[in-house]
């Protein structure tokens, strides 16, 4: 199988917080989704953290990480003017009860109808078991889902799929999906292709992704 | 009242072999090192460790001490297995519940937080819209096959739900920033977490404090956790520890 190489993780963190609305309150998964919070500096965009916390600052280097402050990736944080900190119950409630506006996570598989699997890798042999945290709450309280991953796993194995392999997270869930080739949005007849990365083409991406896609008559590259 | 213990031996009497634990903190945050030590220390057996958020991630050598004792039965956690694979399957915890010699039971992070608040709210059970269209749908998750109890599954509303149940740990063992004699609690920044609600939820809750104060002056206000909930109260010192990735 082809892989093609596109944007670094970085980039792709770049192109979700273009999509971020100002005065949004925004939870951000492990992985890529936590370097989204690297391009949000001077926006008006709130971070909750599900350990419970408001505001979360940047990552705290050296002397300035607090032993007591910590995000819900267990990274030293700071804190800003204006954060605040809470229990998990009502953390859990900002979270279920739909006042979080965008969530973004990350995912092993996505498919065309908005179903995604992230918590649970099989190949581990644990029976049955693995981390849900807090991802299965995140979705079904989410507004907005967003999913930023690779587009292929490292071998080349595409990850939006017609049917998950994986155990799912959610159903019908996720609104659009940014990955190092293309940016993606699920409507109800599929997955929408609507940027790209520049020099691929259309077939190219469909060449690493299972389901047939769909092309936005205004389909451009990726815009950063 | 005075709710403060002369030592960990009193702290912990009556925990005894088979019973359920709560532990308090979100991976390396709020984790109650000192009465975990003690639980090592007194190798009780046959426990259940009631989590929220991997705490026995973020204290990684009493989590190591606990299973080679071979004190655990049984773990409920939302996130409780290491994040690399590697890194998970040369631990001895994943070994065990790869086994079954660990009982391993898993939960949305906000369900298993709404267990606790159950519980400590006198709420036998509540139907919750989390985990429809997956395995939480289906049946409990467990790494024991016999244990995967099917679920009762209400429509609410137009919405898919699943029926919860409260889960009453026979202890909590908490941290605490600062306490009174009474057993009133305030924690600091982050560490607060699960600490709160699994005091609510215990039937005998053991809280460690870093500063010990007496009954009247924290500030009325600013308490978070009333000491109606907190049983005994067990001055520590602050530890230093690292925020190791879990």
């Amino acid at each position: 199988m082809r892989k093609y190489e596109g944007l670094p993780r970085e980039i792709i963190a770049l192109r979700v917080s273009k999509e971020i609305e100002d005065n949004s309150y925004v939870n951000l998964g492990i992985g890529i989704p936590t370097l989204v919070s690297n391009w949000l500096e001077g926006r008006d965009v709130i971070l909750q953290s599900e350990i419970g916390m408001l505001k979360t600052g940047s990552l705290a280097e050296g002397d300035a990480a607090d032993q007591d402050l910590i995000n819900a990736s267990c990274q030293p944080v700071t804190e800003v003017e204006g954060s605040v900190y809470f229990d998990i119950c009502e953390s859990f409630a900002m979270i279920r009860g739909g006042h979080i506006d965008v969530t973004v996570m990350g995912a092993f598989q996505v498919n065309e109808a908005g179903d995604f699997a992230s918590w649970m890798n099989p190949s581990r042999g644990l029976n049955g078991v693995g981390n849900i945290g807090g991802s299965m709450d995140l979705a079904s309280g989410a507004r907005k889902l967003f999913i930023a991953m690779e587009h292929t796993t490292r071998e080349g194995t595409p990850k939006l799929v017609r049917e998950l392999t994986y155990p799912a997270t959610a159903r019908k869930k996720v609104h659009k999906i940014f990955t190092d080739l293309a940016v993606l949005e699920v409507v109800p007849e599929g997955i929408l292709l609507r940027e790209l990365y520049p020099g691929l083409r259309i077939e190219d991406i469909q060449s690493v992704t299972e389901p047939k896609l769909l092309v936005a008559p205004d389909l451009k590259e990726i815009e950063l | 009242m005075n709710k403060v213990v002369k030592d960990m031996r009193e702290a912990l009497s009556g925990l005894d072999y088979g019973a359920t634990v709560a532990v308090g903190g979100f991976f390396a945050a709020g984790v109650p090192r000192l009465l975990l030590r003690a639980l090592i220390e007194k190798e009780v057996k046959g426990l259940t460790l009631a989590c929220g958020s991997g705490p026995l991630l973020g204290a990684k050598d009493e989590l190591d001490a606990l299973v080679e004792n071979g004190q655990i039965r049984k773990i409920i956690d939302s996130y409780g297995l290491f994040r690399s694979a590697s890194r998970g399957a040369r631990h001895p915890l994943e070994q065990k519940v790869r086994s079954g010699e660990i009982e391993f039971e898993v939960y949305p992070m906000g369900t298993l937080s709404e267990k606790y608040r159950m519980a400590g709210a006198g709420i036998p059970a509540s139907y919750i819209p989390v985990g429809i269209g997956s395995m939480v749908e289906q049946s409990v998750i467990t790494n024991i096959e016999g244990k995967r109890k099917e679920r009762e599954i209400r429509t609410i509303d137009g919405r898919t739900c699943v029926l919860e149940y409260a889960l009453k740990p026979d202890f909590a063992l908490v941290h605490a920033y600062s306490g009174d004699s009474e057993g009133n609690l305030r924690y600091r920044k982050t560490a607060r977490n699960f600490n709160h609600v699994m005091a609510m939820a215990a039937r005998v809750t053991v809280a460690e404090v870093e500063n010990l104060a007496a009954s009247g002056d924290l500030e009325p206000d600013s308490v978070h956790t009333p000491g109606i909930f907190v049983h005994r109260v067990i001055p520590v010192p602050r530890i230093a520890f690292e925020i190791t990735n879990v």
